[in-house]
């Protein structure tokens, strides 16, 4: 009984935070979009009973995920966005890695200390620190200040409204969800295996690649899904520092929802993104029950 | 008839593997290692025994690479090795974590060095198969390591450090992890692998039996110093020191002042108690300080005072620890000095001649003690 409810809580809360959530939106991306208050039709009217259930059904059809199909602007904002999530997956991954490694190899008593360091940015407001790239990479922005004073370059650089700008905008933002994971991956590594190594006749680097990186492949995953996964849907940083050209499917999304009013379409869009992200999902997932099981 | 006896440090001619040669090792104020010189000779099983702190695991890992001398070198078939990194070196190493890769199989961890080497893959499979065979893993060659039981995993350590035929193996604390039944059984296997295989030993441990056991030398170490280093029977028999004496095996340590006698020497530990009488070799002038240490298994107990012994000393049993196969009574003296004496349980407990508070008497023979200057 006691188990029961332990087990109930997540679920109410995954049933009413998700799932009621995602019905609606399901609901939504099948119907029309309507010049009303909410902007689309039908509605569920329940005072004329089941025959109003039965014409409402009748209304729902799965137009707008053929409309998708029919302008190529949202696969290819869907791949754009794949693409631009893998590659700065990958740029998070070569930036993060190295400093969880230098962390975890760092001296005992400056761990929490680094470890604090990294979390800190999260005490800031997500959205001033975007926007806080804007004064750094625009035009006469501090980089190009600093570039140009000294005699580096003689033109500004274009950074700001560029797809750059969007990588370094989502390599900065979701570093610590990449470090912390391969760091605790690193910090539980036994010395003693890259001395055996060593002994073993490899030299630091070549234990370095049969060693320490395969032993941290899971935190190279889950780092990697932590910050694959938000950023394929990422809406904000495209939206502040990319230009016209990025084409990423959240930023299609809210164009669908709050310019265009076209309530129905944008569902569409979210509910296939949720398909799309529920892929890299599971496999996440079962990377953490295989972890599980080799931890027993 | 017989073996000849494997004695290299008595002969003057054998070459030494391994030459400390003023060995210091300090880490900031603190000396790990002071001004040690000695040798070790090949296919030596050589025994660094001492408590926790005491040196032996920074003299293991100078031989392994993992650290460089302060001062001295270190002589490896009479080459510096000080320059050699631990890759490079004809020297492997078990660790006392055992330290096998968890993302790789049994076989894999054996074949981890001899891949380092670009050995043609046949002979990698031929060596692997032979090592695996050595410590019977034969079935367990595609398990993990995480699926093989602690007895298992120490023999995988320890073929896969024998697997690219070290000249010099080095062991830290190989059977640590074992249980006291596993470890005995391990201690004859890991002597058995060590004659076949013709290596180099050096283990490092900080427990005495298992280094009686399994070593043709021991050295005993204390504050970064071998104290002594010698074959297990004579470390046990013939101690230089008090320190070793009582790190080695049950003892009771005597302490008195020595006169000079025939061949040996009485000495006074108490008023109102007899001289002791020890032969010895060692030299003391009369009225000097010295240990007499007696091990409890050459102690007799008896009701009677013996008539011929050359000490006896009556006392009150003030304990007894039965051990099943032997029974070591804690005799009190008068003086309130303790001596410990060992007998066999030649019968059964109900018929135990002696029990607590008994008054009895304890006797040796003048050479059955150790006379010691410190």
């Amino acid at each position: 009984m006691r188990r029961a409810t332990l087990i109930l809580v997540p679920y109410l809360w995954l049933l009413a935070l998700f799932l009621v959530p995602f019905l609606i939106v399901l609901k939504i991306s099948l119907s029309d979009t309507a010049l009303a208050i909410p902007p689309y039709t039908p509605t569920l009217d329940f005072s004329t009973g089941w025959q109003g259930f039965k014409d409402f059904w009748a209304e729902l059809d799965l137009e707008n995920f053929e409309f998708l199909t029919t302008d190529d602007l949202y696969w290819k904002a869907y791949l754009s966005s794949l693409k631009i999530a893998i590659i700065a997956t990958l740029f998070t991954l070569l930036v993060g890695y190295p400093i969880a490694y230098g962390m975890a190899n760092a001296p005992d008593h400056w761990r929490p200390t680094l470890m604090m360091l990294v979390i800190l940015p999260f005490w800031t407001s997500f959205l001033i620190r975007v926007y806080s790239w804007m004064g750094i990479l625009s035009n006469e922005g501090y980089l190009n200040q600093f570039l140009l004073g000294t005699g580096l370059i003689s033109e500004p650089l274009t950074i700001l409204n560029t797809n750059t700008a969007v990588y370094i905008g989502i390599v900065y933002t979701y570093l610590p969800f990449m470090i912390l994971p391969i760091y605790s991956a690193l910090e539980r590594l036994d010395a003693s295996l890259l001395e055996a190594a060593e002994d073993l006749g490899c030299s630091r680097l070549t234990a370095f690649w049969l060693v320490t990186v395969p032993l941290s492949k899971n935190g190279i995953i889950a780092g990697c899904f932590l910050v694959f996964i938000p950023t394929l849907g990422e809406f904000v940083i495209p939206s502040l520092l990319g230009g016209s050209k990025t084409l990423m499917i959240g930023k299609v999304l809210w164009e669908e929802f709050f310019n265009n009013r076209d309530w129905p379409v944008a569902s569409a869009v979210a509910v296939i993104l949720l398909l799309i992200l529920i892929i890299p999902i599971i496999l996440f997932q079962r990377n953490e029950q295989k972890q599980r099981e080799i931890d027993g | 008839m017989g073996q000849t006896v494997f004695e290299p440090w008595n002969d003057p001619d054998a070459k030494p593997l391994i030459q400390f040669k003023n060995v210091t090792k300090r880490f900031g104020d603190f000396v790990a290692i002071d001004n040690q010189s000695f040798d070790i000779y090949e296919q030596e099983f050589f025994a660094l025994l001492g408590p926790s702190g005491c040196g032996k695991t920074t003299m293991m890992r100078m031989l392994a690479g993992f650290e460089t001398p302060t001062e001295g070198t270190i002589l490896l078939g009479g080459q510096d090795i000080a320059p050699i990194p631990p890759n490079k070196r004809a020297v492997n190493m078990m660790f006392q974590s055992y330290a096998l890769f968890p993302h790789l199989s049994i076989w894999e961890n054996i074949a981890f060095g001899l891949k380092r080497d670009s050995m043609p893959k046949d002979q990698i499979d031929a060596r692997v198969a032979e090592m695996l065979k050595l410590t019977r893993l034969e079935q367990f060659a595609k398990r993990k390591p995480h699926q093989c039981s602690g007895g298992q995993r120490q023999r995988v350590a320890l073929a896969r450090s024998l697997a690219k035929a070290p000249k010099l193996l080095l062991l830290d604390e190989p059977l640590g992890a074992l249980d006291a039944k596993l470890r005995q059984d391990t201690q004859f296997e890991l002597m058995d692998i060590q004659e076949k295989t013709g290596t180099t030993f050096v283990i490092v441990t900080h427990d005495q039996e298992e280094a009686m056991t399994v070593a043709s030398r021991v050295a005993v170490m204390d504050h970064g110093k071998i104290i002594q280093a010698d074959t297990p029977a004579r470390i046990y028999e013939m101690p230089s020191s008090v320190y070793v004496a009582d790190f080695i095996g049950d003892v009771t340590i005597i302490s008195g002042t020595a006169t000079p006698s025939g061949d040996g020497y009485d000495i006074a530990f108490a008023e109102g108690q007899p001289d002791l009488r020890a032969k010895s070799d060692i030299q003391l002038s009369k009225g000097q300080s010295c240990h007499l240490a007696i091990r409890p298994e050459k102690v007799s107990i008896t009701a009677e005072k013996p008539s011929d012994a050359a000490n006896a000393l009556q006392g009150k049993i003030l304990d007894i620890a039965y051990l099943g196969n032997l029974s070591t009574y804690h005799v009190e003296l008068s003086t309130g000095q303790v001596v410990k004496s060992q007998t066999a349980n030649t019968r059964r407990l109900s018929r135990r001649s002696f029990t607590w508070e008994d008054e009895v008497w304890l006797s040796w023979t003048d050479t059955a003690g150790v006379l010691l200057k410190e």
